[in-house]
This record gives C-alpha cells, structure tokens and sequence, in this order.
C-alpha cells in the first residue's frame, strides 16, 4: 500500500520572531524541505506616496524617515539628492561632507542591526547585544547632532536642519577609534565559528545573473561578487573625493553568492564606513550649513530618478514636479521592497532553518517594503 | 556609453512605428515613449541586443497622469475623464553604465500595458505594485495580484489623483 | 540512611517513603530552578554586557519568586481545538520523567533517594520520558510550529541517547558497576582518583585511559546537551524558527512546568556527569571533618561539593548557549551519527582493549 502523503503549509508570520517585523510567509514545506515560499507584505502599508502628493518637498522629510526605519539619514539624504537634482542647486562643502558623515555613520549603524539580528536569526544572542550596545553610540552621536535617536528630519532639501554640535568632531574621531577593534570582536565571536558558518555557508546562493535580473543591489548584490556600488559607479555628493573599497563576495567558506558572504559584506563595509569618516572628518571644511536652503521649493516641471546607496541597496527616487509646490509623484524603489522579491527563488529546496537565515542575509525593512 | 539619442536611433530603426517619440525638452531627464501593447518586445530587444544590454530594470513606476479634464457627476464628485495612466521605465546596463527612460501611456478607461516580468524578474513586484496602487493591468503578467493594499480591498486604486478613500472596510471606519 | 532514619522517626515506612521521595523535590530541586534562572540570567546579562534583573532583591535575586508568582496568576490559555488529554499529561509527565531522575543521583554518601544497583541505567531510562511528553505536548497542541518542535525533539533525543549510553557502557566496562553510589565511592580521595583521569589506582591502564576518559566526557557532555535541548542543540524550540517549539501552546503553570523541567534536567544531567567522571559528591582534596575529626561535618560537604559540581556544568552549559549559534536539524543530525556515535565506539574498544590488559 502506497502512503498518501501531502505538502504541508506552513504559515510564517506575520507575528513571528524572525520575520524581522511584520511580514508573511506562506511556506510549502515537504517535511523540512520548502517547495516554495510566498511573501504576503503590506501589513504597514501607509501609502507614503499619497501623502507626499498632499506635501510640499520639505515637508515629505519626515515621512521618508519612516520608511527604512534604521538608515532614517540615508533616506533623507537620498531624497534631498533628488531633489537637488530636480531644483538644479548647488549645496555647500560643509554640507555635503556633513552628510556624508552621517551617512556612513547610519550605514554602520543599520548594519549593525543586520548583523546582530542575523546572529539571533542563527541562534547566537550575545552578538546581537554587542551590536546594539556599539549601535546605541551612534545613536547618541545623532541625538547630539540633531535631538532625535530614530527619525531625524536633519538634512534638508539644500542644507541641514542645524550644523554640527560643537563636540561632535571629537566624539565621531572617539567613536571610530573605539569601534575599529569592535569589528574584530565580532569576527571572532560570529563571522568565524564553525557552527555559524555551517548555517551560513553554501546556503541561498544567489548567482550574479540572477541577482541583477531581480534588480538585486548593495551588499547583496555584491556578495554575489560584482564590484558594483553606487558611491563610486554613479557618484554623488562628495563621495569621490574618499579612498575607500568595495568589498565583493569571494565565497571565502562556500560558494560566491551564499549568505555568509553577503553576511560577510556587512562586516567589511563598516570597515570601509569608518575609513571614509575619518577622511571626512579630516577634510571637513568650515561654512554655513543652512544658507542654500531654498525659501520655496517649487522645481520646473520635469521628472527624475535619483539613486543612492543606502545600506540596504539601492535607494531610488522617482520625482515628477509639475511645477507645483508639492511634488506630482514620488515613487521610491526601496531596495528591501526589491530583495523580499527573490525570496522563493532563494528558498526552494533548502529546510526550514534556512528560511530564517536567507531572509536575515538579505536585511530587509518592513516599513520600507511595505512604505 | 550610448546617449539617448542614438538609442532611439536604434529602436527608431527596428521597430519604426511602436516607438512613438523622444522628449528632451525637460530639464534633468529625457524619456522614449513607446506603444504600451509593444513595450514587452521593446524590452526584450534591449535586453539582448548587444550594443545595448539593459540588463537591468532600476525602478518601474506607475503615474496617474492626470491630464483629462475634470468632471463632476450627479453627485458633485470631481472625476477626471480622458486622461490617461503611465508607467516609467527605467532601465541601465551594468556593463555599458548607460542609463535610459522609457514611458508607455494607456488611456485610463482601459490601461493595458504588457508586462516585462518575464524579461527582468525584478518587474514583478513592482508591476503589481503599479497595478495595486495606480490600476494599470499588466498584460501577461504571470501573478498579478494586488501586493500592498488588502486582496480584497474594492474601493479602487489609492494612487488615482481622483481615489476616494471608502467610509468602511469589512466594518471598520477607514478615514480617520 | 535518610531512609531509616525518618522510618524510626514516625514509625511507619508509608510517610518515611513519602518523605524520603519530597525531600530532593522541597530542598534541592525547587531552590536550584528558582536559583538557576536567576542565574541564567544574570551569566547572560553580563556575558552580554548589560546587568540583567536588579530590581527584585538583592541584584534581582527575587525576580523568580516573582515570576513565579506571576505565572501562577495567568490565564490557563487552552485552545479550542487540542487534545485536552494529552495536552494536560504533557507537562506533568515531562517533568515526572526528570522528577524520577533525581532519584538515583546520589547527592552525599548518605542521602540518596534510592539507592539502586543500575542507578545509570534507571536514570537513562527515565530521561526517556521527556521524548513521550514532548511528542504528546507537540501533538495535542494541533499547532504545526509544536508538531515539527516536536518531531525534531524526538529525532534528536533518541539520537543522542546512542552516545551517551556508549559512553556509560565504557565506564561500565572500567569499574564494573552501575551504581551511582559505588561509582562515587571508587573516586574517593583526592581528584587523581577521578574517572576523568583514569580512575583509582595508580597502574599503567589508569595512564592510558586518561585520553580516552577525556574523549568519552567531551562526547557524553556533548550529547547531553543535545538531550536537554540546549543550545547549540536547542532545534526542538528553536525561538526564531518554531517560535517556541513543543511549548508554544502552553501558557501559566503548564509553561512553567517545561520551564521548570528544563532546568532541573540540565542539573540532572550534569550531576550524572559530575557522578561518572568527577567523583560525584566527593572531595577532589580530602575532608575539613576528618581533619578536624567532626564525622557529621562530612555529608554536608559532600552536598557541596556535588552542588559545586553539578552548578559548575550547568554554568558551563549556560556560557555555551550565550556563546554558540544553533545548528540546523540534519547538521544536528550529522553531529551525532556521523562524528559523535562512531567516536564513542571507537572509545569503546580502545577502553574495552585497555581494562583486558
């Protein structure tokens, strides 16, 4: 007598420990092994969009801050970029140096939370507090720059919202100096033990051609081993003016494309964040932060695609002025949005336990998913 | 590195009619627009040509347009009739680093545009997206399913510059 | 002894029974859980750079009597949909099975619940319980998050069971006893005489069996942890896969009583490796009462010393869960069939050749 035996369904979320906010996943599993997984996303839908039609430019900031909670910075930067863009304006040095600390400086920090929760993903808890313990300096470096801990509303179309605390230099320089050999602690308590590495290692590899077909960018694109970053292949602000790498995967435990490496990326590319602070905060010149802030902000009628590199990736903009005050439409193309995509075609045929560490390698934000 | 110019030459070329203009009278950025039923075949074509190679999708973007003119039914609610929905996109060569805007229209009473998912995967989500929040149906679209909005959500597309957000949904009061 | 004692106290075996059974319950097993998740908590808060519980008590030393009493307090959530049944025996019988253990663990010279000629054998026997009532508790809870916590549990327990057994069948071989009480008695002395380093005695065979005593304790160690579910073994409820496993369903005192018997089964183990390898209750450097000539003074500090014992690898237990990632199931798996259960025979015959010399 043949044994019926029938796929199990499995419902992953959307209040699950490690589905890293509230995301759904419907899992098909055959025992332990997936036959396909299917996202379910939305459940923090805000419909950013609409509000930023009902907005004038500045005052879409803040709402951009809510999306990739954990690189608030990064988003408004990417934002006023685009908006620069559209205006045609020139900031000042200091600003776009400014910015640039405090982008690296939120890199860091969100890939800090990446790492860590990765770690409790694996199983390992203390990495993570290490993580959060380091991340909580940076934290405060941006409450003394500009108040807030999370959401900042700091830089502004054309400038900043205040120039820099008088003691910020010495604490950024204390910060860099305290956390370069923090990398090798977490080397040696996660990066390199065996067991995290037989989770990670050979586990959701992402071949490069499949990586770019799904629109796969940051460090997971390079973990597929494609020296690709925004920062030098499409330059903005003053990136050009730093000397840093771009770490791509070499599949130093497994194959190239696997979520060690892109675990790995992280790692490597706080190093190189902290090369470009400490360039920046060397060069940083002297001026007037909020003095090319346009009074009003009303753009010729036009459109334009405006990409960053935000931790996660890719971060687009697609603005379209009419040549109102409030923007016509803005549409982001947030790189976790884009990453959450390739999850079945990452999971298909590993177990379980591989779910948890293929999403954690790829480091999504639900509140930038689901915007 | 090809500029806009001689990509269009290109496209002019091959497939003469489908590719309906060039724009580069706005500041920042130029767009082809194309035919939205042959937009599928155009892509392809980038894609694979070798002097081409738009490997990659950037970013998919659904507009309500807006362009009709503004009505108002029996009820006084201000409708916009004859204007049409668009989608942008915009596409790049990792190898080239050349960067090109597409645009496809479609008269909103019937958006149809085909689908590129099944050319850069990368479309999927954001063809649903389009479709969930501007209402443009993607033709051939492999699972084109709303993605942000709930699945059984009825009160159109939120995205329409003329959507009106709907008192209930299943009993609960939605504007707040 | 105890025993006998209570038996002329009352004058009646029943309540000298009754007794002689609640008494590791009432001053060894409820103060150590209560002890042990405080510990736990405080190992991990300053292994992770924080300060853990501070409010209750001295350093938070109250915060388990409070939790506690707040889990006696809770709702009895029962689903709709479970097998009530099964669902209630779960966690009675979870902790029956750690419960019977302590029986045999001989906790000084005098005090032993019962004393019986297969101690080990009882003790391996009975940890089996705890695959019964996990597999019963994942079952009824009719939650697909218990069910495979569940059936990974029992995979994985009955896995390590192999190696652990082995590994008790080559001290076996060495001392010719399955006593606890005995075993503990040979290692008397001073810390030479434990089994970690050979055993009593000062022969070549004791020499040569250092190296393998060692191997066979890293195995045993290893796969005990694997039978407690703790980390890196902690698949059966692994938090951020299953959420929580077998006991997700559970909530109040039934969650408390797998809470419970989780940490009573990290002590049961360890002092049946403390008992096998380290000299069980004895002194690893002779008795304070037979230098002051005080006999009395002597089973208590041989409850010490199997206290300090038994803590001492619980700690270790904890420092390894605070420290390691946990491994996926078929690499769990693979640990065990393909490393640790070739290893231990291996350790078996090179021993089993060693005491025929």
């Amino acid at each position: 007598m043949a044994l019926k035996t029938e796929h199990m369904t499995l419902n992953m979320g959307p209040q699950h420990p490690s589905t890293h906010g509230v995301l759904r996943l419907e899992v098909e599993l055959e025992g332990e092994i997936i036959k396909s997984v299917q996202p379910h996303i939305g459940y923090l839908h805000r419909c950013f969009e609409k509000h930023a039609e009902a907005m004038t430019y500045p005052q879409v900031i803040p709402y951009v801050d809510r999306m990739d909670y954990l690189a608030a910075m990064y988003n408004e930067f990417g934002y006023a970029v685009a908006v620069e863009k559209l205006l045609g304006i020139q900031v000042p040095e200091r600003v776009e140096y400014i910015r640039v600390i405090m982008g690296e400086f939120q890199r860091i920090a969100s890939h800090l939370v990446a790492v860590g929760t990765y770690g409790l993903d694996i199983g390992a808890f203390t990495p993570f507090l290490f993580c959060f313990r380091d991340r909580e300096r940076i934290i405060n470096l941006f409450e003394m720059t500009c108040g807030a801990r999370m959401l900042y509303n700091y830089i502004w179309v054309g400038g900043l919202s205040h120039d820099l605390h008088p003691d910020f230099v010495r604490n950024a320089k204390e910060f860099v100096s305290y956390f370069k050999p923090k990398v090798k602690e977490l080397n040696d308590l996660l990066s390199y033990n065996r067991i995290f590495i037989d989770r990670t290692a050979n586990v959701g590899i992402l071949p490069l051609e499949t990586a770019i077909n799904y629109g796969i960018s940051g460090p997971n694109l390079r973990g597929s081993g494609f020296e690709w970053d925004i920062r030098k292949d499409d330059t903005y602000s003053v990136y050009n003016k730093f000397d840093f790498d771009i770490p791509v995967g070499k599949g130093l435990q497994g194959t190239v494309g696997d979520c060690w490496d892109r675990y790995y990326i992280r790692i490597q590319e706080m190093g190189e964040s902290l090369k470009i602070i400490e360039q920046a905060l060397e060069q940083l010149p002297e001026g007037d932060v909020t003095s090319a802030i346009p009074k009003r902000i009303k753009p010729p009628v036009g459109q334009v695609y405006s990409r960053v590199e935000n931790p996660k990736g890719e971060l687009g903009y697609f603005i379209i002025s009419n040549g109102s005050p409030n923007p016509f439409r803005v549409k982001v193309k947030g790189p976790s949005f884009v990453h959450l995509g390739i999850m079945n075609e990452l999971c298909k045929g590993h177990m379980i336990a591989d779910v948890i560490a293929i999403l954690g390698s790829i480091d999504i934000v639900l509140g930038e998913v689901d915007r | 590195m090809k500029n806009i110019q001689e990509i269009f030459d290109i496209l002019k070329e091959k497939f003469g009619d489908s590719i309906l203009e060039l724009l580069t009278t706005l500041p920042v950025e130029s767009f082809i627009t194309i035919a939205p039923k042959k937009i599928n075949e155009v892509c392809l074509f980038m894609r694979d040509n070798e002097e081409l190679k738009f490997n990659s999708l950037m970013c998919l973007s659904g507009v309500d347009d807006a362009n009709g003119k503004q009505v108002k039914d029996e009820n006084g609610a201000v409708k916009i009739e004859g204007s049409t929905l668009s989608v942008y996109y915009h596409l790049e060569s990792t190898e080239f680093r050349h960067k090109v805007t597409l645009k496809s229209s479609a008269p909103k009473e019937n958006p149809e545009v085909e689908s590129v998912a099944l050319i850069w995967h990368h479309a999927d989500w954001h063809e649903r997206e389009a479709w969930d929040l501007v209402g443009i149906k993607f033709l051939n679209h492999p699972d084109l399913r709303r993605i942000l909005m709930p699945y059984d959500w009825e009160a159109g597309h939120p995205l329409q510059k003329d959507y009106k957000n709907p008192e209930f949904y299943h009993g609960m009061k939605v504007p707040y | 002894m105890t025993y006998d004692f209570f038996s002329k106290l009352f004058g009646s075996d029943l309540i000298a029974a009754l007794i002689q059974s609640l008494l590791p319950l009432f001053i060894f097993i409820l103060p150590y859980a209560l002890f042990a998740v405080w510990w736990e908590r405080k190992v991990s808060a300053h292994m992770q750079d924080r300060l853990g519980p501070m409010r209750v008590g001295w350093h938070g030393a109250l915060q388990t009597i409070a939790d506690i009493l707040k889990l006696f307090q809770k709702e009895d959530i029962v689903a709709s949909s479970i097998d009530k049944p099964l669902f209630n025996i779960a966690p009675v019988l979870m902790f029956v099975g750690t419960y019977a253990a302590f029986a045999a663990i001989p906790f000084s010279s005098v005090f032993i619940g019962s004393n019986l000629d297969l101690g080990v054998f009882f003790i391996v026997a009975v940890s089996g319980f705890s695959v019964a009532a996990i597999l019963m508790a994942g079952w009824a809870s009719d939650n697909k998050y218990s069910l495979i916590g569940a059936m990974r549990s029992a995979a994985q327990i009955i896995s390590y069971e192999i190696p652990t057994i082995l590994v008790i069948i080559t001290i076996v071989m060495v001392t010719g006893t399955l006593n606890l009480t005995t075993l503990s008695e040979m290692q008397t002395g001073h810390f030479w005489n434990w089994m970690i380093l050979g055993g009593p005695g000062s022969s070549l065979s004791k020499f040569l069996l250092i190296p393998s005593m060692i191997l066979g304790f890293g195995i045993i160690y290893i796969s005990t942890l694997a039978e407690v579910n703790r980390t890196p073994f902690d698949i059966p409820e692994a938090e951020s896969e299953l959420v929580a496993g077998y006991h997700t369903e559970y909530s109040g005192m039934k969650f408390a009583m797998f809470f419970l018997a989780e940490y009573a089964n990290m002590l049961a183990v360890s002092s049946v490796v403390a008992a096998l390898f380290f000299g069980g209750y004895q002194s690893p450097c002779g008795y304070l009462g037979n230098l002051i000539g005080l006999k009395w003074l002597i089973p208590i500090e041989q409850i010490f010393w199997f206290t300090a014992k038994g803590l001492f690898f619980v700690f270790v237990q904890m420092w390894l869960r605070w420290t390691l990632p946990r491994l996926r199931v078929d690499q769990l798996m693979n640990t065990c069939w393909k490393y640790l259960i070739p290893l231990a025979f291996v350790n078996l015959i090179i021993i089993g050749l060693i005491t025929l010399i």
